[in-house]
């Protein structure tokens, strides 16, 4: 059992020191004689006094108590933890990416301007899109940026349009982004198969509905197949069409959004073009979209003058405003720039295909032994219920999860999409090994064993990681938010 | 096809498809209707090479200025301060930047106390008990705490001074057309909040004053007598600060701040071209269950050892779906560790000296420029606001100044048309006294 680990404050001792800074070549000034003395400070932040020794191994034993991608198999469904190249880490390090500023004069970062001119033109191709802004942060800031574009589209047409569908399967973030956007939420039942119910559908639109949020395919790892119907019943009432794109990885280079009839996509580049994860972020949620909602775009853009020199387009009257800061986030930009180049077009396609094969052979290996609610093909992820295991022998999917710790891996996603008793949602993602999915198939198939045979082991698990199960209730209800030294 | 990240031969591929039961991988696509499959090539580049990669990024690398080989005056929000070397060993380590959020505490405690020891040391720095695991950037931490001030407040005007960052007034109107929230602006004298016009603007229905110190043109706000002016009415006063100053400047939470915000930039994260950054929330106790975005708490494990969670998750977008009052899902957390590991290394002692420097470098380099140039009375930090003569303009100056090997101040005609002509210069710890004599030599030979 490893030791309790000391917060950096516990390590601190009054003297040491961390930094080097230069010596003051200029004349000192006396603070208080060009600051009120009102406005400086009165003490002295708390801060630890360590050494860089201390920094370095403290920082250490955390990474050691962390799992990352490169610790190993890690299919957390919907999130698409795809091996994180190392190229794209190098080049993002590249001073004339890493050391710019953005408000240099445009002749100064001409490089920088080209790769995300390129950049935009690549991710419209791969959606079907006209126009893309790369200036979303994350996936949820990106539906947000799409649905104000939406309601400046409406807008500008005279309607009042107030109502976003979005399907009972689809992630919180949908929801939270229209109201957030202002708009009022219509959930849409699935049908048995999984998919949105085309009947609830035609009862939900109307003269109010602004949109419909749609994952294609959706978070039960299927392919809306009537998808055709779907954006036919939404734009004949007037409405546009909203692609999540969490779920890109299944279909590059083999169908694309904008011909299934979208009209606002956005992509995860942190999923899909493998930037890393970082932990929680940072990451880039670029939204596309069709030419007529292209005025509405957050400024600027980047565009190219005749004469081949690059530059922010900042007129564009009609524009929602700005989302971010800046041009977004940029140094994620470059590596899923880096990425495409990586793999050009035949190669993208190349990842969907193996991400969706992973999924299936999983998916048919795991069948046998736990309750597979939508059988068939699945794309790059697939859901099994764990419903069976928690009526049979009280060992739920949390357990399940737990104990695949004990294992070496990261436990899929667990409890979502919601409208699945017991969900267990697996996204091997294209970067896997035949041997890793057999010895993970195994594992799980011995877990299966394991809470028929001997349920506490599973009911108590993990064994083997820094810390066993922890009391979240506790951490709630009397919050300890920071440690107050 | 062969690809280094790519591991399935043909025998594998063989087996899984016999274990499936398809003769294809394209039989696994037959659910996608053929109409809208999409035909023939992706129009984009093929694929690179590992070499060639490299070269191709190396070359668009090499046609910008960067801060190595140029002396940077500019900031206006993003600054080039030293970033301590052990920061990119650190946050190298792939077990932080591979991984997801920390869903799985067992096997996500380095991750989960990194952030918790992030809240700690904004907590320190703001003044304030409670800090979140961190926000998109500074400007967007802005606009949800106007968002959370008006749910808390349960009011929708939000006032806010000119002299808060140009982006983030433009961040806060657009989303405040989306929660239905009003924005008053209210101008400057002397390069500061004109205070009889904010408090003309406050009224009943006011949710929040928000305010920046130090504000855009890099002075210091009078923060002590905005406070009674908002709070005498009912409303939150919200201050966006550099985290740098306040190794200098005092807490804004000591001033009677209700939420204080900020980017984390100049603690240790690379300028990128803007992003990406890190916002930094924190909030008075009052507040706690109101913070947008992720926070970890301290627990127990079944065994009674100290570990940590991601907490208070009933305000969050995964449970309340539509009811959520904001859609942030992530976090910045790699940049929230950048911002850790500096504060660790400049520790209580570093974070003193960094900014004395930076006010050092700032006031001598201000005193170096004639007389009348610089506009501003009230006290500053790091960076102040220039003149040019009539006639002259900031981007035929930039243009000169690169052409030496500087980068120039951000001309702040286009967001504030009465200040045309004017220039915004930066002067961190990193410039020499070498850098900053020949900055002003080579502006007064221009003019």
């Amino acid at each position: 059992m490893k030791p309790e680990k000391a917060l950096i404050f516990e390590l601190s001792r009054p003297g040491r020191i961390a930094y080097s800074l230069p010596e003051c070549d200029v004349p000192e000034v006396d603070p208080s004689a060009v600051i009120p003395v009102g406005h400086l400070r009165s003490e002295p932040a708390a801060l630890p006094e360590v050494y860089e020794v201390d920094v370095i191994r403290h920082y250490t034993e955390l990474s050691r108590r962390n799992f990352g991608v490169d610790n190993g198999f890690y299919p957390l469904g919907s999130c698409t933890m795809k091996y994180n190249p190392k190229i794209n880490e190098d080049v993002a390090k590249f001073p004339g990416f890493a050391k710019i500023h953005p408000y240099q004069p445009e002749e100064s970062i001409q490089g920088a301007l080209e790769m995300l001119y390129t950049l935009q033109n690549d991710l419209a191709a791969l959606t079907g899109m006209d126009q893309v802004t790369l200036q979303p942060a994350a996936g949820a800031h990106g539906e947000w940026t799409g649905l104000m574009l939406i309601r400046a589209y409406h807008e500008s047409r005279g309607e009042g349009r107030t109502k976003v569908i979005v399907p009972d399967s689809s992630h919180g973030t949908n929801p939270a982004s229209a109201t957030v956007a202002g708009f009022e939420t219509v959930t849409l039942p699935s049908d048995a198969r999984g998919m949105v119910d085309l009947e609830a559908l035609r009862q939900a639109v109307g003269p109010d509905t602004a949109a419909l949020m749609l994952t294609n395919p959706n978070t039960l790892g299927l392919f809306e197949e009537r998808i055709e119907d779907i954006a036919r019943i939404v734009h004949d009432a007037g409405g546009l069409l909203y692609y999540d794109g969490a779920n890109s990885n299944a279909i590059m280079g083999i169908a694309r959004p904008g011909d299934m009839g979208f009209d606002v996509v956005h992509l995860n580049l942190h999923k899909t073009m493998s930037t890393p994860h970082g932990g929680g972020g940072p990451g880039a949620g670029p939204v596309g979209v069709k030419s007529k909602l292209a005025p509405f775009l957050p400024k600027p853009v980047v565009g190219l003058h005749p004469d081949g020199t690059f530059y922010w387009d900042e007129d564009r009257p009609q524009s929602i405003g700005r989302v971010k800061s800046f041009y977004g986030n940029f140094g994620i930009l470059v590596r899923a720039y880096a990425y495409i180049r990586t793999y050009g077009p035949e190669g993208l396609r190349r990842v969907s295909e193996i991400a969706v094969l992973n999924a299936n052979y999983m998916m048919h290996r795991l069948a046998p032994y736990f309750d597979v609610p939508y059988p068939g093909v699945c794309k790059h992820e697939f859901v099994l219920s764990g419903k069976n295991l928690k009526s049979a022998y009280g060992v739920r999917t949390l357990d399940v999860a737990k104990r695949l710790l004990d294992f070496g891996y990261h436990p899929p996603t667990v409890y979502f999409p919601l409208n699945v008793e017991e969900c267990i949602m697996i996204e091997p993602t294209e970067t896997e090994s035949k041997e890793t999915l057999d010895a993970f198939i195994d594992a799980m198939i011995q877990i299966a064993g394991e809470a028929a045979s001997d349920p506490q082991l599973v009911l108590n698990a993990p064994y083997t990681t820094a810390v066993k199960r922890l009391d979240e209730a506790t951490a709630a209800r009397k919050p300890v938010l920071n440690c107050s030294c | 096809m062969k690809h280094r990240y790519l591991p399935l031969t043909k025998q594998d591929e063989a087996a899984m498809l016999n274990a499936v039961g398809a003769d294809s991988i394209e039989r696994l696509f037959a659910d996608i209707p053929a109409s809208v499959r999409f035909q023939g090539v992706l129009p984009m580049s093929s694929a690179h090479d590992e070499p060639s990669l490299l070269k191709h990024m190396r070359d668009l690398s090499g046609r910008n200025a960067d801060a190595d080989r140029f002396a940077s005056f500019l900031g206006a929000g993003i600054y080039d301060h030293h970033i301590p070397v052990v920061i990119q060993h650190v946050i190298s380590r792939s077990e932080f930047y591979t991984a997801y959020t920390p869903y799985q505490p067992e096997i996500s405690q380095g991750e989960l106390q990194a952030i918790f020891e992030f809240q700690s040391y904004i907590c320190e720095l703001t003044g304030l008990p409670v800090a979140n695991a961190s926000m998109y950037d500074g400007a967007t931490a802005l606009a949800e705490a106007a968002a959370l001030a008006s749910g808390a407040s349960r009011r929708k005007r939000i006032v806010v001074s000119r002299t808060v960052h140009p982006e983030a007034r433009e961040i806060l109107r657009t989303s405040a057309r989306g929660l239905g929230l009003e924005v008053t602006e209210v101008g400057f004298l002397d390069g500061v909040t004109d205070l009889e016009a904010l408090e003309a603007a406050i009224d009943e229905s006011t949710a929040a004053v928000l305010v920046q110190t130090p504000n855009f043109f890099g002075c210091l706000e009078n923060v002590r007598a905005i406070e009674p002016l908002i709070h005498s009415r009912g409303g939150l006063l919200v201050v966006s600060v550099n985290p740098l100053s306040l190794g200098l400047l005092e807490a804004p939470g000591k001033l009677g701040a209700d939420v204080v915000v900020g980017d984390a930039q100049p603690l240790g994260i690379p300028m990128s071209l803007g992003g990406p950054t890190c916002g930094f929330f924190a909030v008075t106790e009052a507040l706690m269950r109101k913070i947008p975005g992720r926070i970890v708490g301290q627990t127990a494990d079944r065994d009674g050892k100290r570990g940590f969670v991601l907490t208070l998750q009933a305000r969050e977008q995964h449970i309340r779906r539509e009811k959520a009052t904001s859609n942030i899902c992530s976090n910045q957390a790699l940049l929230a560790l950048c911002a850790s590991v500096y504060m660790s290394v400049m520790g209580k002692q570093g974070m003193q000296e960094v900014a004395r420097l930076n006010l050092n470098k700032a006031h001598y380099a201000a005193g170096r420029f004639p007389a009348g140039t610089k506009v501003f009375g009230a006290p500053f930090f790091n960076e102040f606001v220039l003149k040019l003569p009539e006639g002259a303009t900031v981007k035929e100056l930039n243009a000169r100044l690169l052409g030496a090997g500087y980068i120039g101040g951000y001309d702040l005609g286009a967001a504030y048309p009465e200040l045309a002509g004017h220039v915004l210069v930066a002067v961190t710890e990193r410039r020499t006294k070498e850098e900053i004599d020949g900055f002003v030599r080579e502006w007064e030979a221009w003019l």
